[in-house]
């Protein structure tokens, strides 16, 4: 038997009623091993504008690059009470932030390995389905041989990757840009 | 690590576009680069797992949140929740939100002029059992007018959110109720092109759930993306 999956819908304007339950802004807590970080940055529309009504979504492995799942199978350690998913509502400006730890690199397709990413699902009001693209890393050589990001344009590569905010440790800055010269990559997996 | 097991591209027509006019919030916030296709790795195939604890018991029931009944007309929402290779997606979360009986929802940007009920708050979640099957019992929400266009009106709705047991089985979508005259009218239930994957986001009437002398029974089934048939992807051994 087969079927076709359900087909998506907006969030629309009220998905808070719903989903800021889950919100986690700290996604690891204290103790958890891994380089800390903080993302921050906002969600703008093709006019430059902040989506207020918007809300990203976050999954990712461990420092050691495993994912707290079954069908992650590598024998690498798991981390208790780090489950690796983040739920970060943008604020009235369309700003984000997050604070989680780097995960480590994980398995990529034909035997590749995938530079240390997070996966992100961006939720708004305006589009039918969400969106997923990828935050990477600075400063990080594994970037360079990374399967997914060898996909992209070189030119485009950049809005993949996170930027130091100089004389904060560990913090990190991602815009999503919907629209225009820096338009961030979104991928159809 | 083993082979990973790909999840099937979505069959056309069946899904909506990003770019999508009769829709006019997506003008500014669709993406006018391509998307970038690229094969699912672990990162897309793994997800995160809730536990029980992470819902109460009585957050599945919108009608008991406060200290009395919220005004409506009192359903019961369930069904089941399948992949499409017709196997029951089990111990998934499931989350819903909705407008109240006068179309109006508890946020502070829902500016219609209809009253808000304090009974009410209008979300509700719930876990799938071992056969995939979850059950909300909640008020029919009113139907509401937004500006997409002259004289726009959502038909009644709820938006349920799912994740299954994969970053990429995650969907959010709407539930709307059978027999509704605005649908024919409504972007967001005409932005899928192909009809029978439209109707799929009308619940049915249900007699089998109907409760006697209590409230009406509405049935919504939920598909998420399935497998391929053969494992496409490797990754390496370790």
């Amino acid at each position: 038997m087969s079927l076709y999956a359900t087909g998506n819908q907006t969030v629309g304007p009220y998905l808070y009623i719903g989903l800021s339950w889950l919100t986690t802004p700290r996604m690891a807590r204290s103790g958890t091993p891994g380089e800390r970080v903080t993302i921050e940055g906002r969600l703008l529309d093709g006019d430059g504008v902040g989506v207020a009504d918007g809300l990203i979504e976050i999954w990712q492995a461990n420092a050691s690059g495993k994912y707290a799942h079954p069908e992650d199978t590598q024998k690498k350690p798991t981390v208790r009470g780090f489950r690796g998913f983040g739920r970060i509502p943008t604020n009235g400006r369309g700003a984000f932030r997050f604070s989680t730890i780097k995960p480590g690199s994980v398995p990529g397709p034909e035997g590749s390995f995938q530079a240390p990413h997070l996966a992100v699902a961006v939720f708004m009001r305006g589009s039918l389905k969400h969106l997923a693209t990828r935050v990477y890393f600075p400063d990080e050589p594994a970037n360079a041989k990374d399967p997914i990001l060898k996909l992209v344009p070189p030119a485009r590569r950049e809005t993949l990757i996170a930027k130091r905010v100089p004389g904060r440790k560990g913090a990190l800055q991602w815009n999503v840009i919907l629209q225009g010269e820096d338009e961030t990559v979104f991928f159809d997996f | 690590m083993k082979k990973i097991a790909a999840y099937r591209r979505p069959h056309p027509g069946t899904q909506p576009e990003y770019d999508y006019p009769p829709y006019a919030s997506t003008k500014k916030r669709h993406p006018k680069q391509p998307l970038v296709v690229a094969p699912q790795t672990l990162t897309e195939v793994t997800g995160p797992l809730f536990g029980y604890d992470d819902v109460k018991p009585g957050d599945q029931d919108l009608t008991r949140q406060h200290k009395g009944a919220p005004i409506g007309e009192r359903i019961l929402v369930s069904g089941r929740v399948l992949d499409e290779n017709a196997k029951p997606v089990p111990h998934t979360l499931v989350e819903i939100w909705q407008a109240n009986a006068a179309g109006r929802y508890r946020h502070q940007t829902d500016r219609h002029d209809a009253p808000i009920d304090p009974n009410f708050s209008g979300a509700g979640r719930t876990f799938t059992d071992a056969e995939g099957r979850y059950r909300f019992v909640t008020i029919r929400p009113g139907e509401y007018p937004w500006r997409n266009h002259y004289n726009a009106w959502r038909p009644a709705h709820i938006h349920f959110s799912l994740f299954g047991p994969a970053f990429l089985t995650r969907l959010v979508t709407q539930m709307y109720f059978p027999g509704d005259p605005l649908l024919e009218y409504d972007p967001m239930y005409c932005c899928i092109a192909d009809e029978k994957a439209r109707r799929r986001l009308v619940a049915t009437f249900d007699w089998e759930t109907t409760v006697p002398e209590h409230a009406l029974g509405y049935r919504f089934d939920i598909v998420l993306r399935g497998r391929d048939a053969t494992p496409q992807d490797v990754s390496p051994g370790e």
